[in-house]
């Protein structure tokens, strides 16, 4: 197994808010002690970006109204190891993006590309955890952790281990052998992270996975997440409409517009970590985004009861 | 228990009525033979085997029609499921053949494929077919469309995706299909056996006619009856029982 994809890249500036140290417990070897991460974009200018996203649009046509433009123009880059947060209202195509870095769909125009080359269509590199999860009710929840990495043609042997060691770091290797609707959806939650985690992706694209949770669960799951992202060492982009969570997780927050979705802002998190969500300086920098994001969300509001009226 | 021992009485009643009409001679013994006559009939036929071969045969012939009517059945409802080109136009058309009784097919199977193995086979996949493709195209619809994404994502495509994910996820949705499917091919084998000779059931159940022995006529009835009955129960209960287990509840 590869120890990380890290070691290739330069040193960027070391942050000195990171709280937690991204040492490791990966089978007992270290990560990499150079894995420290930009906290701004263009900070590390020459490093080829894991993710970037070049002048992406997309638009697709609606039965009455012509052509909708879902995503406008929408370029940003996410730095190997970073932890990148989009909020946005809903419907403002925060999925959808998700959907095109996963390559589940294609762009109108625009391209996304990781590591430089240019993404056509799925692949392991990139895992998305799907806002409804899409656990296979068919598998044990060991084999939904196995999944993928059949899929990837891993020697039994292999999968064995790894299945064994994401489950443990999701705390569920109790329930391997249960079937996913026997578990509660802080649990099944943990699954979707162990069998995404599983294949080993680099990036790894959250598509507002707590959002159904209650809070207690939510706060054990972000406090885990932070862990299990200092561990594992993964590039991730976690899409949410929870302002607080977004600052509580992220390295850095896009803020988008709603229709067409647009980056109208980055905001980068200067927090010490481990972060707690109910800090005050979390609620401080949350407010200040928030600010900028009700406008949008009185936009949205505006269009639904425009679309309402119209009816 | 009380479900049991009501089903025991209702069956001793109904050959206890049956008993008493044959004692009575109502009607006479060759067109109304007593529940002994019909025994000693079925205990005959084992005797000699010739159950036993009707059986095997039929038994034989429906396994190999349904499994391909199941193949190609899954192969066209996932295509019409998938492309709307294929619902537009091969989708009107199964819907419409779903009309023609699968005995309709016999003296085109004859013509075909003269009085042979081939012509039965024929016959069971005709009768099959169109329940399996409709309920998987209705499965491959009814299906979140989540559990393909999830698979294409963790890097399912092609076939795998099809074996690994479409299939398994559609599963709940065409389960009764499936079963349906099972109890018309059942029947149009039943019927295309009693057409020719052909050493199975049906044909057996025909030679009771020629042979003017209605006690033969009922025990291979109830043959067929229990048959189709064993199969549904240990098939298809059992598929649907794992289903239940898994999913949690039954989606369909």
């Amino acid at each position: 197994m590869s120890t990380s994809p890290h070691n290739a890249y330069p040193a960027p500036v070391p942050p000195d808010h990171r709280g937690v140290v991204r040492g490791n417990v990966l089978r007992g070897k270290p990560v990499s002690s150079v894995a420290v991460l930009p906290m701004r974009p263009g900070t590390a200018a020459n490093v080829v970006p894991k993710v970037a996203l070049d002048g992406i649009s997309l638009s697709y046509k609606t039965n009455s109204k012509g052509r909708l433009v879902a995503l406008e123009n929408i370029s940003l880059q996410v730095q190997p190891g970073e932890f990148l947060c989009i909020v946005g209202p809903s419907g403002c195509g925060k999925s959808t993006l998700l959907h095109l870095i996963a390559g589940l769909h294609q762009p109108t125009s625009g391209q996304v590309s990781v590591d430089g080359k240019v993404v056509s269509g799925p692949g392991t590199d990139r895992i998305l955890i799907f806002q409804e999860l899409g656990l296979f009710p068919w598998l044990t929840v060991g084999q939904n952790v196995e999944f993928g990495m059949k899929m990837k043609n891993i020697s039994k042997a292999e999968r064995e281990e790894k299945i064994q060691y994401y489950l443990r770091l999701v705390h569920l290797s109790k329930f391997r052998d249960s079937f996913t609707h026997q578990l509660s959806g802080g649990m099944r939650q943990r699954v979707a992270l162990a069998r995404a985690l599983a294949t080993e992706p680099d990036v790894l694209l959250m598509d507002e996975p707590f959002a159904a949770l209650d809070a207690q669960t939510r706060d054990l799951l972000h406090d885990e997440l932070e862990r299990i992202w200092a561990e594992t060492g993964r590039t991730i982009i976690f899409v949410t409409h929870n302002v607080r969570e977004a600052v509580r997780l992220g390295d850095r927050v896009a803020l988008m517009t709603f229709r067409p979705g647009r980056v109208k802002q980055e905001f980068p998190i200067h927090l010490p970590r481990p972060r707690h969500i109910e800090e005050t300086d979390v609620a401080r920098t949350a407010r200040e985004i928030l600010d900028c994001l009700r406008e949008e969300i009185n936009k949205s509001l505006e269009v639904e009861y425009a679309d309402e009226k119209a009816k | 228990m009380k479900k049991l021992s009501r089903q025991i009485i209702f069956y001793s009643a109904l050959i206890g009525v049956w008993a008493l009409l044959a004692k009575l001679h109502v009607w006479p013994p060759y067109l109304f033979p007593p529940p002994w006559g019909v025994g000693e009939a079925l205990w005959a036929g084992f005797q000699d085997h010739s159950f036993w071969i009707g059986i095997a045969v039929t038994m034989k012939r429906m396994f190999i029609g349904y499994s391909l009517s199941v193949v190609l059945g899954m192969i066209l409802g996932l295509g019409v499921g998938s492309y709307k080109f294929l619902e537009d136009t091969l989708g009107g058309l199964l819907v419409s053949l779903q009309s023609l009784p699968s005995i309709c097919w016999i003296p085109l199977a004859v013509l075909w494929f003269g009085l042979t193995e081939k012509a039965i086979l024929f016959v069971v996949l005709m009768g099959s077919l169109l329940s399996v493709t409709i309920a998987m195209e209705d499965g491959r619809k009814q299906m979140p469309k989540i559990y393909a994404l999830a698979g294409r994502n963790l890097g399912a495509k092609g076939f795998r995706l099809f074996w690994s994910v479409l299939l398994p996820a559609s599963l709940p949705f065409i389960v009764s299909g499936l079963k349906q499917g099972f109890a018309f091919g059942w029947r149009s084998l039943i019927q295309a056996e009693m057409i020719f000779l052909s050493l199975g059931l049906g044909q057996l159940l025909m030679m009771g006619r020629d042979l003017n022995d209605m006690s033969q006529v009922i025990a291979v009835m109830i043959l067929i009856i229990i048959l189709g009955f064993i199969i549904d129960g240990l098939v298809f209960r059992t598929m649907e029982r794992k289903l239940q287990e898994r999913w949690g509840l039954v989606p369909a």
